[in-house]
């Protein structure tokens, strides 16, 4: 119920503005780049800066209309991915396509709507006179007054650029990748710095898009903002794609609760067979189950052996999942630190 | 797409920043006046012209050079920013963003050059009007080299470094160009200085007082540092723009 409620507040605001995207740029000479086609797809990408390696041989495909997580922490490699998805950076070896077409070919055809994870804003400008003239770079930008309005910026529309807070330039920032009205969405740490409010009424926003078939790929180091909004979670670690399925998936396949119980002399067959858990270790006197899904586990070792005592639950957020994804690779060394 | 509205802002935000308006207008007015007003009959020999005309042109070319490169400090603030690296993911063309800067700055540069032939007016200067157009427009090709001096700087000097870096090479241009008053009058410095575009700038005025009385050396000089500058600008780009 509480996931359902953005969505349903959110619909009457975003049909009303389809209705009223803004004047088409006719004189417009871009070339056409089919979107129908698959969205964005990465093949053994590879890029180094010196003696780091920040990304290393990642395949990434995401389909139309799918909005995928990169997630991962700093120093993954996911701004670098980033990056080359946008044509920002050229990949040491492997080839990125937007819609079929090179980065560069996407991003001249006003198809792809980006925000970067770092930057401000140019001076000398109020906030509504920056979001018309970057509409006006794209073909078929959205309006003006709805954008302000959707981001929250209404009220600050007539401010010079140089005088708005942190959080206010990160939404104009937003308002500049959404104004385009672009098929594709690509946005690197979109809620950095944004306090929870903002960031709540960000992913609003963002479900209204993806609602209406747009493609979305974002980079995130929030867990819950990749559980709670992706179709699907990209995990990075050290340059490398170290899972990649639903949030569901990635979650039961490493994000086991782990069960301890005080259970002498028992038949370690007798706990595996039970639904739910997919692994069991003695201790002496103590057992340690692995649960793919501990709510089935414990209801049925508690049936099953009801002199059990001392059980402890512990582990299962996607945190979780992530460390253990993560830990097993090989380790970062000091390139970790940079590879953003 | 339409550059249009890329020109537009590009104008506003020129006409929106207060260095404009002191340093290629209220400074070289000040000084026009300082100067010319106790010499006002005086004459420049070696110019042969009187020395109203003789500077005004000098400091027309001074504040124009100061508006020139006025693009150049506003790409340098977007680098510092990364607004031009979020202008990279527009579907803007990099030769549209530099055409409406170098057209940015020639629409300011217009409004600091008329001011100080105003002021030459009120202290007497009196020309035709082929030799004002002339004037002007010697001026506006001779900026040529200097707008682009201004964007390869902005590519490549950190911002608080950047207003010092352009005031002394102005500085440079324009004293030795002639603008305060011409340097050398025979031998290897006259030579050195007839290699710099500013001379040239600063000669507009004599040039149209002799109606066309622009040497084929004034064209080769501008060409040569339009033509060496125009590669270094693309270099400039490049490297700013890392791998593109």
């Amino acid at each position: 119920m509480t996931g359902e409620a953005p969505r349903r507040r959110f619909r009457p605001v975003w049909p009303s503005l389809l209705d009223r995207t803004g004047p088409t740029n006719d004189d417009c000479s871009v070339a056409t780049v089919s979107t129908g086609s698959a969205g964005v797809k990465a093949a053994g990408l590879t890029k180094s800066y010196g003696a780091v390696q920040a990304v290393r041989g990642i395949d990434l495909d995401v389909p139309p209309g799918e909005t995928v997580a990169l997630l991962g922490p700093n120093g993954a490699g996911k701004t670098t991915t980033i990056d080359m998805v946008l044509g920002l950076r050229h990949p040491d070896a492997g080839t990125v396509t937007v819609f079929g077409v090179p980065p560069a070919t996407a991003v001249r055809s006003g198809v792809i709507g980006g925000m970067l994870q770092t930057g401000s804003l140019p001076d000398h400008l109020r906030v509504r006179e920056l979001i018309s003239l970057v509409a006006s770079y794209y073909p078929h930008p959205l309006s003006v007054d709805d954008v302000l309005r959707l981001t929250g910026m209404g009220d600050l529309a007539e401010r010079r650029t140089t005088t708005l807070s942190g959080g206010q330039v990160q939404r104009v920032r937003f308002a500049t990748a959404l104004v385009g009205n672009t098929d594709l969405l690509v946005l690197d740490e979109p809620t950095a710095g944004i306090d929870v409010e903002g960031r709540h009424e960000f992913w609003q926003v963002m479900r209204g898009l993806a609602s209406q078939g747009k493609t979305v790929l974002f980079a995130t180091h929030y867990l819950e903002e990749a559980d709670a909004f992706a179709d699907r979670i990209v995990l990075m670690a050290h340059g490398r794609i170290v899972a990649d399925g639903p949030a569901t998936e990635i979650k039961a396949k490493v994000g086991s609760r782990t069960v301890r119980a005080t259970l002498p002399g028992v038949d370690l067959e007798s706990l595996r067979a039970l639904p739910g858990v997919t692994n069991v270790e003695r201790h002496g006197d103590a057992v340690i189950l692995s649960c793919s899904d501990a709510d089935a586990a414990l209801p049925a070792l508690f049936a099953r052996f009801p002199e059990v005592r001392d059980v402890e639950a512990a582990g299962g957020s996607l945190e979780e999942a992530f460390l253990e994804l993560t830990a097993g690779d090989d380790k970062p060394g000091p390139e970790g630190l940079v590879a953003q | 797409m339409s550059g249009a509205t890329h020109v537009r802002y590009e104008i506003l935000r020129s006409l929106r920043n207060p260095l404009i308006y002191g340093l290629s207008i209220g400074l070289p007015l000040v000084v026009y006046y300082a100067v010319t007003s106790s010499n006002r009959h005086a004459f420049v020999y070696a110019a042969g012209v009187s020395f109203p005309l003789y500077f005004m042109t000098g400091m027309a070319a001074y504040g124009a050079m100061f508006a020139a490169i006025g693009p150049g400090g506003r790409l340098a603030r977007d680098r510092a920013r990364s607004w031009t690296r979020q202008l990279r993911i527009t579907p803007l063309r990099a030769r549209t963003d530099y055409l409406a800067k170098v057209l940015a700055a020639y629409l300011v540069v217009l409004p600091a050059i008329v001011l100080v032939f105003l002021a030459g007016v009120t202290l007497g200067v009196r020309l035709d009007a082929a030799q004002w157009f002339e004037m002007t427009g010697l001026l506006l090709v001779g900026l040529v080299p200097f707008v682009l001096i201004g964007l390869i700087l902005g590519h490549v000097i950190a911002t608080d470094a950047l207003v010092q870096v352009m005031g002394w090479i102005i500085v440079f241009f324009a004293l030795f160009g002639g603008a305060f008053g011409s340097l050398f009058n025979k031998g290897a410095m006259l030579t050195f200085v007839k290699l710099l575009p500013s001379y040239w700038l600063v000669h507009a005025g004599a040039s149209a007082l002799h109606h066309g009385d622009w040497p084929t050396e004034g064209w080769i000089v501008l060409a040569c540092w339009t033509a060496a500058l125009i590669p270094l600008a693309v270099l400039a780009y490049r490297h700013d723009t890392g791998e593109a």
